[in-house]
């Protein structure tokens, strides 16, 4: 069974622990500016919105990739960027439709989100659970239930 | 290591910036942000210097936990010769800021000299260049943020900036980053001010690394992050009503200083409460609070976001910009209590108001509130008219003309420049030294030393004029944190702030939040200090570093010219007792427990470092 990341960002207090975690794992140093995931505060609204990729099926990133650098895990459907292929050329931020793939000068190659190999770092940070790591085919089962949960259901006459 | 090793200095009289190494020599004597850069100035600046002048330095500094992933670890302090006081100045803020800068490979900016016309830093990792600010002179703090995102097309930026009000002289301003969090206290926006340098906007992709036992730090952040979760008060208690969880109860204790610190309960708490902030409102079926947020890496989240009523006269009219309509920082308790309380106004909207102004345009809520209600006592008796205040009528309980000073003060402006002398210097020049709620200058927090005597010898000693968060022994003599003792009570108080001053400095030099000790002991911080940085950071060390830094920054203000004579009180908290409350008939009884602090302190009688303490601390 896949697991997707599940965000709700009613949750989301803005700490950033999320981003330093990924950045970590990623990059092996705490370092916001390389992380996978971004925090986004909408500071006249006070809201804060944390935003990844969401691992489409039908992938522009990989699609567009003229090296096939772009990889599908099939255990946890993530799309994996191959470093010793890719060629920074860019292209995959162009066609993602959402932003998440970014180039890195560092390295001369492009970052997104691989759900960590299926163990997410950023999920297991977040203090308020904002953000989750669930199955894949239920993220609507929370909002279902609190649906649910409002269903009247005292006998009728 | 943590520490990243590497200085900025700008000169800005030469107009250059210079990479220097970090004194790592000073860096294991002293830890970090306020410890180490206290260090920094007290060897590079004569302690009698103006601190107006040139000759006075300023100090951008981070610590050694400042940008990983310790909760709450993205502190950062400004430390310098505090215009208000005359004293050692260093002010702690929260945001991104100070993060962004350690990730720009620096542990602090020395800022030095003055420049010859406005300027601000522009920081790209390892790239400084100090750029003129003629554009942004004479903007609000948040004209200032929006205009340098849009000039530099850069929306990650992190940007810290001076008001109007510090450029014109207001001697209580702060420095205030990320639009709504302060290194408030002291008048450190002041000097930034009479320097010419308007902001610091840095971007730092460089990195935090060199964790001295990375897997050992990472067991230790999460071990402090499950106390702080599981605590009732940094779990709980302060993500819902933020430090405005204190309102109620302090003034049910007796200890809210009212109306000038006259009287020691406020019959309007209950309506400027955190309670209060959650309620919805006739006009919009909204609440005060929006919601509460973080600074970086902090589990915590105390921060408020409000709103104000949209029918409120603060906002009403088409002439108002729309930014007082949008969310913003919102009240703590302290800005509650001393734009509230201290001036006898319980309209929640008019101190969220008068509080998004002090953000604006980077003013001290507490000083800026406190000599407000100076200013009241004076007008109240006479002593103040109408012709002084330019038609506003100053009494006590007036919202409206909180909010007229607010904005006047913020702008420098006709008796707005009057009340940004402080509270001190404005009832000296009205004829009434004794009305000034202040210590060494600076104006009294939100706890009355009668009803909480450990606070009355905390402001007494504190070392950068009155303040709690210098030795918050509210935590034990109110909360029982770590242990309750009788807030009435004045046996074993001089212990108790010894130990919560030290303690405190070490918090103030790691670059954490002082708020984690509300679930955090020295035992819960050390291992975290420990497996980040190198070298032995065992407790007895930590313990010696934060009365090292304690005797540090009293020598400094020795050397300026302080004496035992200004470890005091002012008249009204030392003689006229609590008129009603559970400290009812209670003065602060500071003669009870100061001889006995300067012994344990091994100071003189006369409040000096003897030699000998000198020699075991090698201050």
């Amino acid at each position: 069974m896949q697991r997707s990341l599940h965000i709700d960002p009613e949750k989301c207090t803005g700490c950033l622990q999320c981003e330093m975690a990924c950045s970590l794992e990623n990059e092996k140093v705490f370092n916001i500016a390389k992380s996978r995931i971004k925090v986004f505060t909408f500071h006249e609204e006070g809201r804060f919105v944390p935003y990844t990729c969401t691992q489409c099926d039908e992938a522009w990133c990989m699609h567009a990739c003229p090296v096939e650098a772009i990889q599908l895990n099939k255990l946890t459907g993530a799309k994996v960027v191959n470093e010793s292929v890719c060629v920074g050329c860019k292209v995959c931020t162009i066609a993602c439709p959402f932003g998440t793939v970014n180039y890195n000068e560092d390295s001369g190659k492009v970052i997104k989100c691989d759900l960590c190999g299926g163990d997410p770092e950023c999920a297991k940070a977040c203090p308020t659970s904002a953000i989750a790591y669930i199955d894949a085919n239920w993220t609507g089962l929370d909002r279902m239930r609190s649906w649910a949960a409002r269903t009247d259901t005292s006998a009728r006459a | 290591m943590a520490w990243q090793k590497k200085v900025l200095r700008v000169n800005l009289s030469a107009g250059t910036c210079t990479p220097e190494p970090l004194n790592m020599k000073w860096a294991h004597q002293y830890l970090g942000q306020r410890g180490l850069a206290t260090k920094y100035i007290v060897e590079e600046t004569d302690p009698k210097v103006d601190p107006l002048s040139p000759d006075n330095k300023l100090i951008m500094t981070t610590g050694p936990l400042t940008g990983t992933m310790a909760s709450t670890g993205g502190r950062y302090s400004i430390v310098t010769k505090g215009p208000l006081t005359g004293a050692i100045a260093c002010s702690n803020s929260g945001g991104f800021f100070g993060a962004e800068l350690k990730n720009a490979g620096w542990d602090m900016i020395i800022f030095e000299g003055r420049s010859p016309t406005p300027v601000y830093l522009y920081l790209e990792n390892e790239q400084a260049t100090l750029m003129p600010a003629e554009q942004i002179w004479g903007q609000t703090v948040w004209e200032t943020d929006a205009w340098l995102h849009n000039h530099h097309q850069d929306p990650l930026l992190r940007i810290a900036a001076i008001g109007v009000a510090a450029e014109k002289g207001v001697l209580f301003c702060g420095v205030v980053n990320d639009l709504h969090r302060a290194a408030g206290r002291s008048g450190v926006g002041t000097v930034m001010g009479s320097k010419n340098l308007k902001a610091v906007a840095v971007r730092g992709t460089r990195g935090v690394g060199n964790i001295r036992d990375p897997q050992a730090f990472m067991s230790a952040t999460q071990a402090g992050k499950k106390v702080l979760a599981e605590n009732a008060v940094t779990g709980q208690g302060l993500p819902t009503y933020g430090t405005q969880v204190l309102m109620n109860v302090i003034n049910e204790l007796g200890a809210m200083p009212t109306r000038n610190w006259q009287t020691v309960q406020f019959e309007g708490a209950s309506a400027i409460s955190g309670e209060a902030m959650h309620e919805p409102r006739k006009s919009d079926g909204k609440p005060n609070l929006v919601r509460n947020g973080a600074c970086f890496g902090c589990t915590i989240a105390c921060g408020r976001i409000s709103t104000i009523d949209p029918s409120h006269f603060t906002v009403e009219g088409e002439n108002k910009p729309a930014h007082y309509r949008h969310a913003s920082g919102g009240l703590e308790y302290e800005a509650a209590w001393a734009l509230g309380s201290d001036t006898g106004v319980d309209d929640l909207d008019a101190l969220t108001y008068a509080n998004f102004i002090c953000n604006e345009q980077g003013m001290d809520p507490i000083s800026f509130g406190a000599t407000v209600a100076a200013a009241m006592e004076l007008y109240e008796l006479g002593v103040l008219t109408l012709e002084h205040t330019g038609g506003i009528e100053l009494k006590f309980g007036n919202a409206k003309a909180l909010c007229d000073i607010a904005e006047l003060t913020g702008r420098g402006e006709g008796f707005g420049m009057e009340i940004g002398l402080g509270s001190k210097r404005l009832c000296e020049k009205y004829g009434h030294p004794e009305l000034s709620m202040t210590v060494k200058g600076q104006e009294f927090p939100a706890y009355d030393a009668r009803g909480i005597k450990g606070m009355g010898l905390t402001y007494a000693t504190s070392n950068r004029g009155a303040c709690h968060l210098r030795s918050y022994t509210v935590a034990s003599e109110v909360l029982g944190i770590p242990e309750k003792t009788d807030p009435l009570a004045t046996d074993g108080k001089a212990e108790l702030v010894k130990a919560f001053q030290d303690a405190t400095a070490v918090v103030d030099s790691a670059g954490i939040c002082v708020f984690t000790t509300f679930a955090w002991t020295l035992d819960d911080i050390q291992p975290q200090i420990a497996a980040a940085c190198e070298g032995d950071w065992n407790l007895d060390k930590l313990l010696e570093v934060g009365e090292r830094i304690w005797n540090m920054e009293r020598q400094y203000n020795l050397e300026a010219g302080f004496t035992a004579a200004d470890d005091t009180l002012p008249p009204r908290v030392l003689k006229e007792a609590a008129k009603v409350g559970p400290a009812k008939g209670n003065v602060s009884d500071l003669d009870k427990m100061l001889p006995e602090y300067y012994r344990i302190r091994g100071w003189t009688t006369d409040g000096r470092l003897t030699g000998e303490t000198r020699q075991r601390l090698g201050v």
